[in-house]
């Protein structure tokens, strides 16, 4: 189980919670485990074709993760970051 | 006679505007989804209880929310609009912003279709909690070349979906840039219905396809009369005709025929406004000479008549985009419209006189009327 950091704008889907607690030993994995407990948000950060959408990044422990099938460790803390993109 | 509610959506939120019964005083409800970027807001007139909302945030991706309680409460649906999962990286398209909601015909409950950017046309058959793409547009062979992907400064969009009130299978829906297509078979096979229409932008002014549609309307007492406002004049077509009629020539020279959107009257076919700006050298897209006017038609773009009272008399440089003005939806003649700079603006009288009810919202993308 991993502990997810939620940035402020996808608290919507955690009713607030800025930590959530998900299990998967992908990202891939984490995020289907993420998008069963809040149905919606998986869509928000990733697109269609499986990809990172423009704005958001996410970090397992401090490495930026592109592809979705990058491992995550047991206990890995994992950060959904929303990145600064202006007025 | 009630009297409309206002949806505005802007590109930092949602707000609503109610009048008293002479419709001199409006109320503004809001923000909702403040910091949200609010694309179009749409009243379903077969169920007015629901409304549905297309939405972005500057991090986030698309979506949809709906309301079935006239806006009160909104929930995020299920299954927003997403193209299907393609294995060539070059057709890989993904929504980024779902840009225009059209509700289905009146026979087909709980139909909407929704048009988006890069230009996808989707459908959903419960009252917009699932979306689908519709593969006869989408996948259509020629659809590479319609909807190439140019990347205009909001991206290229798909809007204007318009369902003829007699045939649930007669669709036209507008991409800019790409132009009008025509389906009648309920959205499996589609052509280009560009014939007439200028395209100056091109090497080819006479392509099939290409073309800039800003806003398509159709008239929904007689449906064989739609109106464009192109990125290249004001136009009308009279079906079963294919050839657009620059109906836009009879506008003064000097203010020209260039625009974003074009409302008509619910119930004279004959009836139209639109809203000029400069649309020369580098295309300002803001009101000709800083003087903001509507223009109005009363025989089908024959001639047209300046109508400014009350707007801002000089020096007023308004940008009004095309979801943006709208009319009553009965025979009230209420008119309004909203800017880029966040004023909206409202006639009571069919254009002839006009009043600011709003100032200092965020830029506006879209001015809706619903009953309320």
């Amino acid at each position: 189980m991993s502990s997810v950091h939620i940035a402020s704008p996808l608290r919507d889907y955690t009713r607030g919670a800025a930590t959530v607690a998900a299990e998967g030993s992908t990202v891939a994995e984490l995020l289907a485990d993420l998008e069963r407990r809040y149905p919606g948000m998986r869509f928000r950060m990733i697109d269609e074709q499986q990809r990172i959408r423009p704005h958001i990044r996410i970090f397992v422990a401090t490495r930026e993760i592109r592809d979705l099938q990058q491992p995550v460790a047991p206990q890995e803390p994992v950060h959904l970051l929303c990145a600064l993109s202006g007025g | 006679m009630t009297t409309p509610t206002l949806w505005i959506g802007t590109r930092k939120g949602a707000f609503a505007l109610r009048p008293d019964r002479r419709r001199r005083h409006w109320t503004l409800r809001g923000p909702l989804f403040l910091g949200h970027v609010i694309q179009h807001i749409v009243q379903d007139p077969r169920a007015p209880n629901t409304l549905l909302l297309g939405a972005k945030t500057g991090h986030l991706g698309p979506t949809v929310y709906r309301s079935l309680d006239r806006g009160r409460k909104w929930l995020e649906v299920s299954t927003p609009p997403a193209f299907r999962k393609s294995e060539s990286a070059e057709a890989a398209r993904a929504v980024e912003r779902v840009f225009w909601l059209t509700p289905g015909h009146r026979d087909q409950p709980g139909v909407w279709y929704a048009g988006t950017s890069p230009a996808g046309l989707f459908r959903s058959e419960d009252s917009g909690s699932t979306w689908a793409p519709v593969s006869g547009f989408n996948d259509h062979p020629m659809f590479p070349q319609w909807a190439p992907g140019w990347k205009t400064p909001d991206g290229e969009l798909l809007h204007s979906i318009l369902i003829d009130p007699r045939d649930a299978r007669h669709i036209y829906l507008a991409i800019s840039i790409g132009g009008i297509f025509e389906s009648t078979d309920g959205g499996s096979n589609w052509a280009p219905l560009n014939e007439g229409v200028s395209a100056d932008f091109l090497p080819d002014p006479s392509v099939a396809f290409g073309h800039d549609p800003h806003c398509v309307v159709m008239h929904p007492r007689n449906p064989d009369r739609l109106y464009q406002q192109n990125h290249c004049g004001i136009y009308r077509l009279d079906r079963p005709a294919r050839r657009w009629e620059r109906i836009g020539r009879a506008m003064p020279a000097k203010v020209g025929d260039i625009g974003f959107p074009i409302v008509l009257h619910p119930q004279d076919p004959d009836t139209a406004w639109v809203l000029p700006m400069d649309g020369t050298s580098v295309w300002p897209r803001t009101s000709v000479g800083g003087r903001p006017a509507v223009y109005r038609t009363y025989n089908g773009g024959k001639s047209w008549q300046r109508r400014d009272r009350g707007l801002p008399r000089s020096r007023a440089w308004l940008t009004v985009l095309r979801q943006a003005m709208c009319g009553d939806l009965e025979a009230r003649s209420g008119l309004y419209f909203g800017t880029t700079g966040g004023e909206v603006w409202a006639s009571i009288n069919g254009g002839d006189s006009w009043h600011c009810i709003a100032q200092r919202l965020p830029e506006i993308h879209s001015v809706t009327a619903a009953v309320h």
